[in-house]
């Protein structure tokens, strides 16, 4: 099967994924599981179709965990830090020093030496963000108050690697360095060296992102290419990879920094959505690797030793986070929900098992059953949650009293969304914002994004045609859309997506002239503005009182000439597909209206006639 | 059952408690339209032909406005100059309105001593609505004694309260046909 090509082997992974994850949704077990059952099935042990480069792939594959870390850095305003600072510190703090000194307990009783019984409790006290934070997406539970726990716990989890990776050369004995490694180029440097251009590195990137980046991006977006933009988008996350990995550092906890500087950046959703279907198919790839790579033999041949250890771990861990959720007055149900979530051990635990085996601080033994034991922790961890919510939660839901809804951290739920911010948008925002209206801006115009961020106003760089890129920019929280985009296929991209996916949104629409306002129209859009038509009518009232037409006189009659084009625009618009009878009701409105405008006092029809002028005659 | 036809006319609604009382003591029924126009024409352009029609399958017309000046906000004044035209609300053929009731629903900041002659204003609050009266007599309509809430400034919970059943009193009234 070795000889097996790149394409063959896609072929089989993604056709696995799409057959199995599908149905996994479908059964309600959540995309996770489904990858990691896909990749059982291709995997050596059942199928065979993939072969034991499934390690390999894994190590590729954990570049999805890296993306998803850049992901969750980028949505990581530090005023939202701020907000978790009581859980994240708290809950997450404690979680991983409880669970490190029980299971660290559990090994020492076992036999091990208290070294690797600290690195065993450190690695296992880690939870799965990946799994975690897709399921709990996947449910729609971010916001609910066991999401928020999670989400701070994992985040803490997720820095605590940093520290662990610090800590695992210390606990090693043997003089066995990094060299299995092999990534780190300042291995030969000594400690105090190492931690100095770990820091340098870890400043200079967030330098370079808080003063470097935005320029650099602006000068492409610029270009008005999008892959280019992509490209960079990727780009930037790869470099920060290898120059953490260059240095010793976890990628993903670099990658993580790197969102954390660009989360305050106006390019941050785009990023976000160029970023999105990469993490996504990187992940999924990275699910179905473990599955690949579980080596059942291992499993099945000592299966109540796996077990056993399985259970004790996500028992022990489960019993640390209920503790620790009681004690933070998360309510019952919820509570129950959180420890089982994070109950299994995370992905950093291959990273971290493989980085000690170079340290010599554990057997291959022990690493080859560890490492199925956290393979199965995880692929548990779908099934319980499953359970619990077919059983326990509803029986316990109605107990959550509804002032829960409070404690949910906001983001970003800014009412309106305006998307284009040229003349006309521009003029909108403003009167918008000083009616105390807070709204969120797209543009496309990297100038103006930067201009604009400088007048304080909650803009992003970013093609709003682009649904994912709408969503990360809270879409679903929004009342009113404000369609105003100088192109009109644009124009008309970005209406169809949002009216069709998103149908009880108001949308309001700025068009061009007539056609357009048309099409609109026949997009089922109420709210159609025509660029210029109130302006250029206005200006007509001017041109009359400067011919020396009576101020209120030409205030009516602008009144009337636009009240008249609304309802023309109406009648015209369901003959627009016959032109001639279009042109010809057009004529007769047309001569109407003039009729109607050039009163001739003698003459004037019964419609036109100003009971004003009459009193003075 | 006699339709009503309420013309509210209050360039500040939001700002006024006694209107929105009024209003939120208005009885539940489909012979009641109630026709905002400070929000059908904010920019003062009253489309006649629609407003004539109203009045037209109405049969009592009652004008919910606060006094400004001794007389009625500007909008209303305005409408009573478009809509009531020479030849359809008076004058030769101008007999649509012939015999439709016409009421003023008018809350005042000042009290009711205010507006008489030893008090503050000098004069009754019906002496300053003569214009109305004279007007709604032109066009051959009943003219109805006001409905009054006079003294709004000083006006508690449960002042408010009376004269909502007060006024909710006075419309089943009329919905039942019975003009005092």
């Amino acid at each position: 099967m070795n000889e097996l090509g790149f394409f063959v082997q896609a072929l089989i992974y993604l056709t696995s994924a799409i057959i199995i994850v599908p149905i996994a949704n479908r059964l309600g077990l959540g995309s996770v599981l489904g990858y990691l059952i896909a990749g059982i099935v291709i995997g050596p042990f059942v199928f065979g179709f993939v072969g034991t480069e499934g390690k390999d792939m894994l190590h590729f594959a954990e570049f999805g965990v890296v993306m998803m870390l850049f992901a969750i850095g980028l949505e990581l305003e530090l005023d939202l830090l701020w907000r978790l600072k009581f859980w994240l510190l708290g809950l997450g703090g404690l979680q991983i020093i409880l669970t490190t000194a029980i299971t660290a307990g559990f090994a020492f009783g076992f036999g091990f030496h208290w070294k690797p019984s600290l690195a065993l409790g450190l690695i296992l006290s880690l939870s799965s963000t990946a799994i975690v934070l897709q399921t709990l997406k996947e449910k729609g539970l971010m916001k609910s108050v066991s999401g928020q726990a999670a989400f701070s716990v994992l985040l803490f989890q997720d820095m605590a690697v940093i520290p662990i990776l610090a800590i695992f050369p210390m606990l090693s004995d043997s003089d066995v360095t990094t060299s299995a490694q092999g990534h780190s180029l300042i291995e030969h440097l000594p400690g105090y060296a190492k931690t100095l251009v770990v820091l340098s590195v870890v400043i200079g990137i967030i330098l370079v992102g808080k003063y470097l980046l935005s320029p650099f991006f602006r000068l492409l977006a610029k270009s008005g290419n999008r892959e280019i933009f992509t490209g960079a988008s990727l780009l930037l996350v790869i470099a920060i990879s290898v120059l953490m990995g260059a240095v010793g550092v976890s990628a993903a906890l670099g990658t993580f920094l790197g969102g954390v500087v660009l989360a305050s950046s106006e390019y941050r959703h785009e990023l976000e959505s160029n970023i999105e279907p990469f993490k996504g198919l990187l992940l999924g790839l990275f699910f179905l690797s473990v599955g690949a790579s579980m080596d059942l033999p291992v499993v099945i041949h000592s299966p109540s030793k796996i077990l056993g250890i399985v259970f004790g771990i996500i028992f022990i861990k489960a019993l640390v986070l209920f503790f620790l959720g009681f004690i933070f007055r998360i309510p019952l149900d919820q509570n129950l929900y959180f420890s089982l979530a994070l109950s299994q051990v995370g992905e950093f635990s291959f990273v971290l098992f493989g980085y000690s085996e170079g340290l010599g601080l554990f057997k291959e033994e022990s690493i080859i059953i560890l490492v199925a034991c956290v393979a199965v922790s995880m692929a548990i961890t779908p099934v319980l949650l499953l359970l619990y919510e077919k059983t326990f939660f509803g029986l316990l839901e109605s107990k959550i009293s509804k002032t829960q809804s409070n404690q949910n951290i906001h983001k970003q739920e800014n009412p309106v969304i305006i998307c284009g911010f040229g003349r006309f948008g521009n003029m909108l925002g403003r009167f918008l914002r000083s009616n105390g209206i807070p709204i969120t801006i797209l543009d496309f115009d990297a100038d103006r994004v930067e201009m604009l961020g400088r007048f304080g106003f909650k803009v992003y760089f970013g093609d709003p045609t682009r649904l994912e890129l709408l969503e990360s920019a809270g879409l679903e929280h929004v009342k009113v859309l404000v369609a105003a985009l100088d192109n009109s296929e644009k124009q008309t991209e970005l209406i169809r997506n949002v009216s069709q996916h998103y149908p009880q949104i108001k949308i309001v629409a700025r068009a061009g002239d007539r056609e357009d306002a048309y099409n609109l129209k026949e997009m089922g859009v109420t709210y159609i503005y025509r660029e210029t038509r109130e302006t250029a009518v206005q200006m007509g009232k001017d041109v009359l009182k400067l011919l020396g037409t009576r101020a209120h006189t030409a205030e009516k009659a602008k009144n009337l000439f636009l009240k008249h084009d609304d309802d023309t625009f109406h009648e015209l618009f369901a003959l627009r597909a016959d032109r001639v009878q279009y042109m010809s009701l057009a004529k007769q409105r047309n001569a109407e209206l003039e009729r109607l405008m050039f009163v001739d006092l003698g003459k004037e029809e019964e419609l036109g006639r100003d009971p004003w002028s009459e009193m003075e005659r | 059952m006699p339709k009503i036809l309420i013309l509210l006319v209050h360039p500040v609604l939001e700002k006024s408690k006694a209107n929105q009382m009024l209003l939120d003591s208005l009885p539940f029924s489909e012979n009641i339209t109630l026709h905002d126009l400070y929000e059908e024409y904010p920019n003062f352009f009253i489309n006649v032909k629609a407003e004539q029609d109203l009045l037209s399958n109405h049969q009592i017309i009652i004008f919910q406005h606060p006094l400004y000046w001794y007389s009625c906000p500007p909008l209303m004044k305005l409408w009573i100059d478009m809509v009531l035209e020479d030849g359809w609300a008076y004058g030769p053929g101008g007999e649509k309105l012939l015999g439709k009731k016409w009421i003023q629903v008018i809350t005042t900041g000042g009290s009711k001593d205010a507006y008489s002659k030893g008090g503050f204003h000098g004069y009754s609050t019906e002496e300053f609505l003569l214009p109305f009266r004279r007007t709604a007599e032109l066009c051959g309509m009943d003219y109805l004694n006001p409905f009054l809430v006079q003294g709004t400034f000083q006006l508690n919970e449960e002042d408010l309260q009376k004269e909502s059943s007060r006024y909710s009193t006075f419309i089943n009234q009329l919905l039942g046909g019975n003009y005092e």
